[in-house]
């Protein structure tokens, strides 16, 4: 237990990243459920109005920020230093501090929904219920007077450190601790992505997090940014949403395109097609990225020019990414295709991710968006990228790594019952919505009038749903199941090319008994270029020194849910307690021993 | 741990041979000041798109006192000099020397801190508070956090120099103060533009 | 998969407008046909593209499986002219949806010609003002509009954000607090049209929703001389008036406009509500008993709503609703 809570490895780090996400990736899918039950009929089943508005506030908090994000945070702790030939990430401790407080602040968020009593609100729930994207002025004092915002904004906050400090950590790693000889060029493509991706992150998140101060000063001292009585202005805040926002998009969805690039090449027996292009296409993609973020805002009336600008340069990231998709395809063309569900959920990932893309199109272009946006066309679609590109990728990635990361296989059989219902349960789900959408449903309603013609394609999506849900259980079966095995996976049970499976599964502390040199991108495999790189030897041959852990990244971690809970209460002394706990962690933790 | 021996570190990981053969702690921060660019980018964005949009006064060419803004100005310029001369000492290792310009740095900070709590006392009393108008709350949002920063970094110095003092602090800790004076130098180029911004620009 | 959505589409765009009463597939003016055109347009290249790829894919899992006895695929790293090519392809097609967009852009920016009617359109939470400016009535919730004219729509937010969205007829267009936003179009045919908020607006979001009443000229005139005539004026001793005096010492008066009585502008004007299909944001139909519930306790049946449940019981209350309706 000690060894947990003080761990500075990066591979526990991981599987504590991991669990931690699949339980709020389960308690986001839950959510999810009830808003389907409630939207399965016009009448629904009588969740109240405010519970609602809770409710896909909180999915879609819940999944982009604590599930969505950190399972990717999970493979690049696990895979990037065992993929790049290090003993582990630049800052082990700064690792352990980034999951502290990614956990902290997903519990501090979730309490909100048993947090009622002590606000006084007459109800047990007073979660976030602005919705995900917290479109000011409703967030005001005014217009959402209980503490339910309150709790969005400063969890967001806590949360936003968490992703800024293992930015921070995963550039210097990849750029710094790589092994010798693997240039950039030769970087694993999962690397690369997470690369790109924690660019985006440490460019992305200070400008939601300036957006939120400004938000907390408004809402707990009465300044004026955001509104219009004190001559401030809303769309302010749309603007320095997205422009964290749609960034966000990309640092949501590269790092599942980068697992997709490791297994199709991995399970076709062929290098990836056109590697450097896949590469600087997520390059690209990621400085488009920033020039988009107005596209959101079509409804608000920005002008025919800015409008124009935008539809261009959000029409040209369908280039870059049209392109990694064929790119793909060239990967299986030619190839000796193993059927693993690693791989189907790779495929599953190309042939959903192009549908969300291609109703992207459809609403870069500024009019047609205007009965696009806001309705369940636009749901669809980010179910499209996100269930079906982001979520599909990710499993992938956990069907491929998962001996890896505990030394045991899991299920081909029920792997495969998990991926077909996932399939066939996500096209019930998301695709009728393109339908609902398009005749006038608009999004985040509660309930919908039985004139509008949508009732049967609602309880479609809502079977679509439930199914994802028994899929999605029986990989939780599954994961579970094999905890019971014995470690019995080989070092390299697909045969893969990249590093992390020239090391045995589960990998022992140290991950290499000697750093190798990297002299290809396709080290264990055999090429008409190069043959296998020579096994590192079973036993290290110096002793190694590993670091055994510390408590001030947890301590220091405490600080900020402490400060968020003081401010909640706008009891100042508990803020200067949890900024106390924070001043003496870091001064402890800059002072202590720690050796790599 | 199994592996936990005091033999030797791995070189690799501990910033004295990494694959760009640049300190991994300097890089690290050359990646959060590109991030502090990002969040001082957008707190500017935002004093600049409120400009000339408070309903009620007081204004900032009321208000804004450019000569002794030029004085803190100044003075945080020349902690910036000290800051220079303190890493140069250390790096000799003439800790006499160096003791003595990081605490002029801290100091010259203190300074710095101390005519800001001036002027916002001032400005308070002259009607701009916080909540006044739109130009209170851009201009203490911005003016404060680039505080907060500067409060930082005079802790940190501080702290160095009660290092160097004890004695802890020589050449072989010549990156931490160099990496403390990347933070204080960015720091200072925060605050010209925030001075040309927000007092010369009006 | 799109294939299924081509046919759907298809089989609801033939149906005709009857079940979908906020489709956007069955247009009803210039503005809504541009965006229905353009984005069958690019739907059309969506599918195409989707075809195309989607083929490739299936043939390449199926045609390159692996099988016992194949020989080791060749190291292929990348080919050129297929990167430049399947660069290029994308751009072009990317060309032809660009364009239209930005034509439809500028042509859809919200411009009436000369001689439109003006209407203004104040969103509250939640439900909807219009304002007729150079005709000088107003009403809420159900818009009134006069077919084959060019109506001018400007729009502002009360409180927070809503969006406009008629989706037969315009395409949705955000109301902000502090600005004003623009949009113009041109009804087809004479009808009821629906439509709804589309901005998220806090706990009736749901609930906000409008009718859109297009007559033909002489109804329309018909309509705005009735709104401009002086609410009735109920007879001596009769219930009517009994709910007049009630109405008057009541709390309607803080938040209501009845020429002659109130003048506060919180909650829609009720000069002529008796006169309208519809209650509380185009929800419930305008029925007495519906009436009754709303007046009774209005948060129940709309969450959130304003309106504070009214202490009024029996006779008091039936009184009120039957002056409420004599004001049609």
């Amino acid at each position: 237990m000690k060894s947990w809570l003080t761990t500075t490895d990066h591979k526990r780090i991981g599987l504590l990243y991991f669990w931690t996400a699949f339980a709020f990736f389960l308690v986001g899918g839950l959510e999810a459920l009830i808003i389907r039950a409630q939207l399965a009929s016009p009448s629904g089943i009588g969740v109240r109005a405010e519970t609602f508005n809770q409710l896909f506030t909180m999915h879609g908090t819940t999944m982009v920020f604590l599930a969505l994000m950190p399972l990717s945070a999970a493979f690049f702790n696990f895979i990037i230093p065992l993929q790049i030939g290090a003993r582990d990430v630049a800052f082990p401790r700064l690792n352990a501090f980034s999951y502290w407080v990614f956990l902290l602040g997903g519990l501090f968020l979730n309490a909100s929904f048993v947090a009622g009593p002590l606000f006084g609100a007459g109800r047990l729930s007073v979660a976030p219920d602005a919705g995900w994207f917290g479109y000011a002025n409703l967030t005001s004092r005014q217009f959402s007077p209980g503490p339910n915002v309150d709790f969005w904004l400063l969890g967001l906050q806590i949360l936003g450190i968490a992703s800024l400090a293992a930015g921070f950590n995963f550039v210097v790693t990849i750029l710094n601790m790589r092994a010798p000889g693997m240039r950039m060029l030769r970087l694993p493509p999962f690397a690369w992505m997470t690369l790109i991706t924690q660019f985006l992150v440490i460019t992305a998140f200070p400008v939601i997090t300036v957006a939120l101060v400004l938000l907390m000063f408004d809402r707990l001292f009465g300044t004026h940014f955001f509104l219009p009585s004190g001559g401030g202005d809303p769309v302010l805040w749309q603007h320095l949403f997205w422009m964290f926002g749609h960034p966000e998009v990309y640092i949501l969805i590269l790092p599942a395109m980068g697992i997709v690039s490791e297994v199709l090449p991995t399970f076709s027996r062929k290098p990836l097609f056109g590697y450097t292009v896949v590469v600087y296409s997520g390059v690209v993609i990621a400085f488009l990225g920033w020039g988009v973020w107005a596209h959101h805002m079509f409804a608000s009336g920005l002008g025919p020019i800015a409008d124009s600008v935008f539809a261009g340069a959000t029409m040209l990231i369908a280039i870059p990414t049209g392109v990694k998709i064929f790119n793909w395809i060239g990967t299986l063309w030619g190839g000796q295709i193993r059927f693993t569900t690693s791989l189907l959920f790779a495929v599953g990932f190309i042939a959903m991710f192009i549908i969300g893309g291609l109703s992207g199109v459809t609403h870069a272009s500024a009019p047609t968006d205007l009965q696009q946006t806001d309705t369940y066309y636009v749901v669809a679609h980010i179910h499209y990228v996100l269930f079906g590109g982001t979520i599909l990728g990710l499993f992938a990635g956990m069907y491929y790594w998962w001996p890896k990361m505990t030394g045991r296989l899991l299920s081909e059989r029920l792997g495969k019952v998990h991926f077909w219902l996932t399939m066939i349960g996500m096209n019930l789900a998301f695709f009728p919505m393109h339908l609902s959408g398009l005749l006038g449903m608009p999004r985040r309603i509660y309930t919908y009038s039985p004139e509008l013609g949508v009732a049967g394609f609602n309880l479609v999506s809502t079977i679509g749903a439930f199914l994802v849900g028994i899929a999605s259980l029986v990989f939780l079966w599954n994961m579970l199941r094999t905890h019971r095995e014995p470690v019995t996976a080989p070092a390299n049970p697909w045969n893969a090319a990249t590093l992390e499976w020239a090391i045995p599964s589960p990998p022992p502390v140290y991950n290499f008994t000697v750093i190798p040199t990297v002299t290809n991108r396709l080290p264990l495999w055999q090429t008409e270029r190069h043959g296998p790189m020579a096994p590192l030897p079973e036993r290290p041959p110096t002793p190694i020194h590993v670091p055994g852990g510390s408590w001030w990244p947890m301590i220091t971690a405490a600080g900020l849910p402490i400060m968020a809970i003081g401010a909640l209460g706008r009891f100042l002394p508990v803020v200067f307690a949890g900024l106390l706990i924070l001043i003496v962690g870091i001064y402890r933790w800059a002072f202590e021993p720690f050796e790599m | 741990m199994k592996y936990d021996t005091d033999t030797h570190a791995v070189a690799v990981a501990h910033g004295h041979a990494t694959f760009m053969g640049l300190d991994s702690r300097k890089m690290a921060f050359w990646a959060f000041i590109g991030s502090e660019c990002l969040l001082f980018g957008s707190l500017i964005s935002t004093y600049l798109v409120y400009k000339g949009r408070s309903l009620v006064g007081p204004y900032p060419h009321e208000i804004l006192n450019i000569p002794f803004t030029s004085f803190s100005t100044f003075d945080l310029l020349m902690s910036s000099l000290a800051m220079v001369l303190a890493l140069a000492a250390v790096q000799r290792g003439d800790m006499k020397q160096g003791k003595l310009w990081l605490f002029v740095t801290a100091f010259l900070g203190l300074i710095f801190l101390g005519g800001q709590v001036w002027e916002f006392s001032h400005f308070y009393h002259e009607g701009l508070g916080l909540t006044t108008n739109l130009f209170g709350s851009t201009f203490y949002v911005l003016t404060g956090t680039h505080g907060a920063h500067v409060t930082v970094g005079v802790i940190w110095l501080l702290t160095l120099w009660v290092q160097a003092l004890r004695g802890k602090l020589g050449p072989a800790n010549a990156m931490t103060v160099e990496i403390t004076g990347l933070y204080w130098h960015f720091v200072d180029v925060v605050w010209i533009i925030i001075f040309t911004v927000v007092y010369l620009i009006q | 998969m799109p294939l299924v959505l081509v046919a759907a589409l298809l089989l609801l765009t033939a149906c005709g407008g009857g079940p979908f009463p906020q489709s956007v597939l069955h247009a009803e003016a210039d503005f809504s046909r541009e965006l229905d055109g353009l984005f069958k347009n690019i739907f059309a290249w969506a599918v195409g593209v989707f075809l195309v790829v989607e083929t490739l894919l299936l043939v390449a899992i199926a045609r390159f499986r692996a099988r016992p006895g194949r020989p080791e695929p060749k190291p292929v790293h990348g080919h050129t002219i297929l990167e430049i090519g399947w660069t290029l392809a994308p751009a072009l097609i990317l060309v032809f949806i660009a364009v239209p967009t930005m034509r439809t852009i500028f042509s859809s920016a919200g411009h009436a010609p000369e001689g439109a009617l003006r209407v203004e359109v104040i969103g509250h939470q939640w439900w909807w003002e219009y304002r007729y400016p150079t005709l000088g009535i107003s009403t809420s919730n159900e818009l009134h509009l006069p077919v084959e004219t060019h109506i001018a729509v400007e729009m502002t937010s009360a409180d927070v954000i809503h969006s406009f969205w008629i989706p037969r007829l315009a395409g949705k267009r955000d109301l902000i607090q502090g600005r004003t936003t623009r949009i113009a179009f041109r009804p087809d045919s004479t009808g009821e049209y629906w439509g709804q908020c589309a901005e998220f607006c806090g706990a009736s979001h749901a609930n906000m929703r409008l009718r859109v009443v297009v007559e033909s000229d002489s109804l329309f005139q018909r309509w705005v001389d009735h709104q401009r005539a002086a609410p009735v004026v109920p007879a001596e001793g009769s219930a009517e008036a009994r709910g007049q005096q009630i109405f008057r010492r009541s709390a309607c008066i803080g938040c209501h406009t009845i020429t002659g009585i109130s003048t506060a502008k919180v909650g829609p004007d009720l000069n002529h509500v008796g006169g309208r299909a519809t209650l509380a944001g185009a929800l419930f139909p305008n029925t007495t008993e519906m009436l009754r519930r709303w007046i009774s306790n209005a948060p129940a049946v709309k969450p959130g709503a304003l309106m504070p449940p009214q202490n009024l019981q029996g006779a008091d209350l039936d009184a009120v609703v039957a002056y409420l309706q004599s004001l049609k």
